[in-house]
């Protein structure tokens, strides 16, 4: 299955203005809009969330506009600067997210997916780091994913979440409600099919098609084939001219793994030379193959270290050639290294060197296959609440100095979250005679404690006067428990002296 | 219990299938428990290396694999070098494994999404022998798979754990199936002995070697890793020996 984003940016020009303006912008709830000019007349081209709020629309008379709202703040419309920085979007997202994206303008960008989501925790925390990124940078942004550009392409702009994810199975029933100016025609031929009596794209696909096509040309039928996937939609990827890039074409398209295996080492071995000579490691390579059909595939692989071991780089990048349909043959293919990283040479023994394998090679060669989220170290945090005290950090980074205070014993399991347990207890600080969790009792045989743990009342108000208890106990087949009591077992403002269950010794 | 293993007609013939297998299998060599009556049960003195070992946890400790994590965590521990720790469920607290001795710096933990991607990665660990060991939280662990990582490990001299553990209490009857692991454990939580004053004590182990290839079954009652990660004999069941010599290794290290 393809997998297909597009992202729609509603507000990019208005959006991208007050970007630019910085401090000096209107606020964000005064109506913004630009006007530009549309033959002879002034119109607005850009409205943001708050002009669009009071009545203010894309296509209106300038004039108009003025006349609806005073003090309206209007700019000049630049649609060069929008598509340049659509470009430079695009090649933001080229270095983060997948290797091949193209700017759609004049409001969104195309992502192709396919293959590249294990590097991001899956689609759909990709999605909504892309959009949690765009909203933080103040752009208002809305994404979908679909099997084809065409059916994302119309979910971005026209179904009410902002974030859509379709898979193969719904595609049809999903599309075929969508009303027809989903399917990126021209306004006159949107106009003259409902006129037809034409509202909706299942009803469009459903009907014959040489007298549509008679009466409308050939493109309803081009569009309805690229949203169901019938017709393949081509992608002219962004490149950046100044990456590291090599490429390789073939008078006769190529196929065969084992073939596209072999140039891959080739194309590795021509990209490292390029490293080399600028004093780069590679962290990120991409690899792209043009197809014949013109369609792109790709592969995106990432270290941890930047590295210039072929041997690893090549691994790392044939590991992945079944995600790759070659389709008719591959005429030309292209690595790029996106992520580079000044990479020294080292002097050392190299009977040193030879004596143990790299565990980078291993924590990429994972990370690659299963994403990179799901290897890591866990280092101790400045904090006394246990379940704070642990964070994850990068699993090749530089080793760490902060170590947990051994003085306590802590469990080597812990709930996910604490979990209410029934107990006898005599109040203030002695430990449950017994209790019962998870419908089971046990009665306590020895116990240690308390542990007291403070609220960190910097965090949040709500724990400036909080405290736990903490109990080690040990029931009576052995089994090590650690419980705590939320208070401090006479003032309630500490707590409601409720009992939990945190964490098993075993 | 002990006769057994010293009967010179036993030996003899151990020698000689262990000359037998040789031919196909290196040694490694093997890594002490520093307990003589523990080591003295398995071949080699001590856990082997580049073997699979298996552990598990007795009664509730099939599910939560609470202690039998705190014995890999001793084991891996007095390894020198890199460990990674694989599993399905992110329920580990690694202030308890530091406390085990385990160093949070050298291990790498793989979170992985499924059984599959955990054996594989489990596999590629072993493979790549730059590690000093491989733990990985195991649920199903069939004669083929463990066959294959017996042969990594292995091949790279890496010492690889399988801590199995259960959904459910019903499925740890899997235990019983037959793998190619060279050892397998049971680690069982038993009631510590009563401090003179409130408060607990060491935690105690019911250590049981269900299976130990070329050796025989055997079950010890131990104390609990210390921050070295060394386990130890109860004192008040060693002799005087054996008890110094618990302590020593304990505070050597």
């Amino acid at each position: 299955m393809r997998k297909v984003i597009s992202l729609y940016l509603p507000t990019w020009p208005t959006d991208r203005l007050r970007r630019r303006l910085g401090a000096s912008a209107p606020p964000p709830d005064t109506p913004l809009v630009m006007i530009g000019r549309d033959a002879r007349r002034r119109i607005v081209t850009a409205a943001d969330a708050a002009a669009q709020a009071v009545g203010l629309r894309v296509g209106m008379a300038a004039t108009q506009a003025h006349a609806l709202i005073p003090d309206l703040v209007a700019h000049d419309a630049d649609p060069e600067g929008d598509a340049a920085g659509l470009d430079r979007l695009a090649l933001w997202a080229l270095k983060r997210y997948t290797p091949v994206i193209a700017a759609t303008p004049p409001d969104g960008l195309m992502i192709e997916a396919t293959g590249a989501d294990h590097l991001h925790g899956g689609d759909e925390a990709m999605l909504r780091d892309l959009v949690r990124r765009l909203s933080e940078a103040g752009t208002a942004a809305r994404v979908a994913m679909a099997p084809t550009f065409g059916a994302a392409h119309a979910f971005a702009r026209l179904l009410p979440k902002p974030l859509v994810l379709v898979g193969d199975a719904d595609l049809e029933q999903v599309l075929q409600a969508l009303p027809i100016s989903a399917l990126r025609l021209p306004p006159a031929t949107v106009d003259g099919l409902r006129r037809l009596g034409f509202d909706r794209v299942g009803e469009l696909n459903a009907t014959p098609r040489p007298p549509l096509a008679l009466r409308f040309g050939a493109d309803v039928g081009r569009r309805l084939d690229q949203a169901y996937g019938r017709l393949p939609e081509p992608i002219e990827p962004v490149d950046a001219p100044e990456l590291p890039f090599v490429e390789r074409r073939f008078a006769e398209p190529i196929a065969a793994p084992e073939t596209i295996a072999r140039y891959i080492e080739k194309l590795v071995v021509l990209l490292l030379e390029q490293l080399e000579s600028d004093g780069l490691g590679a962290r990120r390579l991409d690899l792209r193959f043009y197809r014949v059909d013109n369609l792109v595939e790709a592969i995106r692989a990432g270290t941890a270290k930047p590295t210039r071991q072929h041997k690893q780089l090549v691994r790392l990048l044939t590991d992945r050639i079944s995600t790759i349909d070659p389709g008719y043959g591959i005429e030309r293919m292209t690595l790029s290294a996106p992520l580079t990283e000044p990479l020294r040479y080292h002097n050392g023994s190299t009977l040193e060197d030879c004596t143990k394998p790299d565990i980078a090679e291993l924590v990429d060669l994972l990370a690659n296959r299963c994403g990179e989220e799901r290897l890591f170290r866990l280092a101790a945090k400045e904090s006394d609440v246990p379940e704070r005290s642990v964070k994850r950090i990068e699993p090749m980074a530089a080793a760490t100095e902060l170590r947990w205070p051994l003085h306590w014993p802590r469990p080597s399991r812990m709930l996910k979250r604490p979990e209410r347990i029934e107990t006898i207890a005599l109040l203030p600080d002695h430990p449950p005679v017994q209790f019962s969790w998870r419908r089971t009792r046990h009665k306590v045989a020895r116990a240690d404690g308390p542990e007291r743990i403070y609220g960190e009342w910097a965090n949040s108000d709500a724990e400036l006067l909080g405290v736990r208890d903490y109990f080690l106990v040990e029931d009576d087949a052995g089994i090590r428990y650690w419980v705590f009591r939320q208070g401090d077992g006479e003032d309630g403002a500490t707590g409601g002296q409720e009992w939990y269950m945190h964490g098993l010794f075993g | 219990m002990t006769e057994i293993g010293v009967r010179p007609a036993i030996s003899a013939l151990r020698d000689k299938i262990a000359r037998i297998e040789s031919a196909e299998r290196r040694s490694n060599g093997a890594l002490p428990f520093g307990i003589d009556t523990v080591d003295r049960r398995l071949p080699g003195g001590g856990l082997a290396l580049g073997a699979l070992h298996e552990i598990a946890g007795g009664s509730a400790g099939a599910v939560d694999a609470a202690a039998p994590a705190l014995f890999a965590a001793g084991i891996v521990s007095r390894l020198p070098g890199q460990i990674l720790w694989c599993m399905t469920e992110a329920d580990l607290f690694a202030p308890a494994l530091a406390q085990a001795g385990l160093d949070p710096d050298r291990v790498i933990y793989f979170h992985a999404g499924d059984e599959v991607s955990l054996l594989t990665a489990f596999e590629e660990g072993l493979r790549h022998g730059g590690l000093a060991a491989v733990v990985a939280e195991v649920r199903r662990l069939s004669m083929k798979a463990s066959r294959r990582l017996q042969l990594a490990a292995e091949a790279s001299g890496t010492v690889a754990i399988a801590l199995r553990r259960w959904k459910r209490l019903a499925e740890a009857s899997d235990f019983g199936q037959p793998t190619a692991s060279a050892t397998r454990w049971r680690v069982t939580p038993v009631p510590s002995t009563a401090l003179p004053v409130a408060g607990v004590g060491r935690h105690r182990w019911f250590v049981e070697l269900i299976r130990c290839r070329a050796g025989e079954s055997a079950d010890f009652l131990l104390e609990a890793c210390d921050a070295q990660g060394h386990l130890a004999l109860p004192a008040d069941l060693a002799d005087g020996p054996a008890a110094a010599q618990a302590w020593s290794f304990g505070t050597a290290a």
